[in-house]
């Protein structure tokens, strides 16, 4: 399992689009991926519970990985919060 | 009458079509785990393949923006909690897959109708469109298509779902009234891209009507009459008919001239932000561009935009005028806009602050990459480039002594520019609008910012609800510094336009004609309305107007004056 925090840098938080995006990439691994924020989690596959976490500007997020690719999965995930997405 | 949520301007008679979902009876029975998991499988493929399809009609008629709401439905349909959650139920309490989904949907659609977020609760209605096109799948039961409508009606409903107002047969819907919404719900902005009118928030419109019930409404204001009078009907019918006829008559102005009926031309230009805004400009007829603000070249982005990449847009937009002149602002940053990269810093006033030409001249490198691309494009046409935030003929010298370096580069290095770029500044702080008759020796053109201008003049922030009073077009200070700077260019035959907010409101436009000025820029929409005004005005009026303006001692006599006719 490995784990790192990062923080959400879109001005209009972690909603709409970058959810999308984020959702798009995590599921493309095979690995569990995990959100949490004081001690609410989310599937990071799930655009659902994505938004239900309701994220905004500068929240710090602990993303946790399971599986054989978890490595490579936080690394991109890492990527896209820090590069807000690409949006 | 009723009165709802003005959500689409427009004018509707005709009769209703009430649309009322049949109200789901989700059965509950034993079932077996295998059974149940092959057909909630099955409807979410069929669903898919629906929304698939939905998603490409809507991008082919109505564009990617309104097609990502099909893209968000089947990232929902195929979202694996909803799934993991029904499945989890399915086996627990050995149901059906409807009985289980409906129990989890409800779940998430409360969880969302529970936000504060504005956005995230509107989210409930996507996931309910959602689950109930999974619902009514795997009841084998058709949800109302508004697809093929037999003939011109207006929709009543308690609130229309994406996948309805998308795939809705156009041409046959003259309004919508719905029960529930506000004006930044998805029905309300749906309206409003198709141009239909609409009013929402009517609480109980579906049971006050029938099918086949005459309905007249208003979408400006928001009222509506149920099978009205024959008087009624003669009132929404005129009101339409004036609707109809302004819209006629300002389309009537394009090609005529921005001028007096004595013969004063004022330029009539258009404010954008990106080269895409030229197709409304175009349409409206706009003279010029009087503002082209470049600071959405650099925002949402990561780094500062290259050279090329800002000469690729500023000779897009350059080129697309055809030969009408262009003013591009230099960037504009600070004050409510921030760049991550350009680390500004918090700052207790950023309108105050660190903004616009102040950081341009502490990073000259980033300020001369804007210049090189901005002399570059210049060869495509006509060209003027505008300095914000200018507060002393120190920032004005300054400024031209970088420019004349940026051209002697271009020149060592034979990159070709036109000769003839004019430089002129916003004048948008009061001490430049007190300096302007000598700023005028300086420069080509001057351009008043009214928003800023009014905030830094009044010592108001318009944010502050409880002082927003004073943030007041009418201000007679602010007024006489606009008219102190129009009547200092004029001095210099210098050009001097307006590009903030009040350019283009009705009462104060024969003011400003008045006062002298050259050239009124605004947004596209506006354009055509104010050359209306422009072409009923006499310009000896006006300047009897300003004589009369200057009398007076309060706002409020001010706005008496302007709107006295």
């Amino acid at each position: 399992m490995q784990t790192t925090t990062v923080k959400v840098l879109n001005d209009e938080g972690l909603h709409a689009r970058p959810a999308g995006v984020l959702v798009k990439t995590a599921s493309s691994f095979t690995a569990e991926i995990e959100l949490s924020v004081d001690g609410d989690t989310a599937n990071a596959k799930s655009i659902m519970s994505v938004m239900g976490l309701g994220l905004t500007k500068d929240t710090e997020v602990v993303i946790t990985a399971n599986g054989s690719d978890a490595e490579a999965a936080l690394k991109e995930i890492t990527n896209l919060f820090n590069n807000k997405f690409h949006l | 009458m009723l009165k709802g949520n003005s959500a689409s301007p427009g004018i509707a008679l005709g009769s209703a079509l009430l649309i009322v979902e049949e109200e789901l009876v989700i059965p509950q029975y034993i079932s077996t785990f295998e059974l149940e998991e092959a057909r909630l499988g099955q409807a979410i493929e069929k669903c898919k393949h629906e929304l698939t399809i939905l998603k490409e009609k809507t991008l082919a008629n109505l564009g990617e923006d309104k097609a990502q709401i099909f893209e968000a439905h089947i990232m929902i349909l195929q979202d694996p909690e909803l799934l993991k959650k029904t499945l989890k139920k399915i086996k627990a309490e050995s149901v059906n897959a409807e009985f289980a989904l409906d129990a989890v949907s409800r779940q998430f659609i409360s969880m969302f109708e529970a936000m504060d977020d504005a956005y995230l609760k509107e989210r409930a209605a996507d996931i309910k469109d959602v689950t109930s096109r999974l619902l009514y799948t795997l009841l084998k039961k058709t949800k109302i298509s508004l697809e093929n409508l037999s003939g011109p009606v207006i929709l009543v409903a308690k609130d229309l779902t994406p996948s309805q107002t998308a795939s809705m047969d156009r041409k046959n819907v003259l309004g919508f009234l719905t029960d529930i919404g506000g004006k930044t719900s998805h029905t309300a902005i749906m309206a409003r891209t198709l141009e239909i009118p609409a009013i929402v928030g009517l609480h109980n419109i579906t049971s006050s009507v029938k099918s086949g019930d005459l309905i007249a409404f208003d979408g400006e204001t928001g009222t509506v009459a149920i099978n009205p009078s024959e008087e009624e009907i003669k009132t929404f019918q005129k009101k339409h008919e004036q609707n109809l006829e302004y819209k006629k008559e300002l389309h009537a102005l394009v090609g005529l001239k921005s001028e007096t009926v004595d013969g004063i031309h004022i330029e009539l230009a258009g404010n954008i932000g990106t080269p895409a805004d030229l197709e409304a400009f175009d349409r409206n007829d706009g003279e010029a561009i009087g503002l082209y603000r470049t600071e959405f070249l650099f925002m949402d982005r990561t780094s500062m935009p290259t050279e090329d990449e800002q000469f690729h847009s500023y000779a897009a937009v350059i080129k697309g005028l055809k030969g009408k002149s262009c003013i591009i602002r230099t960037l504009d940053i600070g004050g409510d806009k921030k760049l991550d990269y350009l680390h500004i810093g918090e700052e207790a006033n950023p309108f105050l602050g660190y903004r616009a030409i102040r950081i341009c001249l502490r990073e000259p490198e980033m300020f001369k990459t804007q210049l090189r691309a901005l002399y570059r494009a210049s060869v495509h046409g006509p060209l003027s480039i505008m300095f914000p935030m200018i507060s002393s003929l120190e920032e004005t010298l300054a400024v031209k002594k970088i420019v004349a370096e940026v051209k002697d580069e271009l020149r060592s290095k034979n990159i070709s520019f036109a000769d003839d770029v004019k430089l002129g500044i916003m004048i948008e702080i009061p001490a430049a609008a007190v300096m302007s008759d000598i700023l005028a020796d300086h420069v080509d053109f001057f351009s008043i910012g009214t928003n800023d201008l009014t905030q830094y003049t009044c010592a108001v922030d318009r944010m502050n609800e409880k002082i927003e009073h004073l943030y007041n077009p009418y201000n007679p200070g602010l007024l006489r510094l606009i008219h102190l700077t129009i009547k200092n260019a004029r001095a210099k035959n210098k050009m001097v336009g307006i590009c903030g907010s009040m350019a283009h409101q009705k009462d104060l436009v024969p003011l400003f004609v008045g006062m002298g000025v050259s050239e009124l820029s605004m947004s596209a929409m506006h354009i055509l309305p104010t050359r209306k005004i422009i072409r009923s005005l006499k310009h000896s009026e006006c300047k009897n107007l300003v004589d009369e303006f200057l009398k007076l001692g309060t706002a409020d006599e001010i706005k008496t004056l302007l709107n006295q006719k």
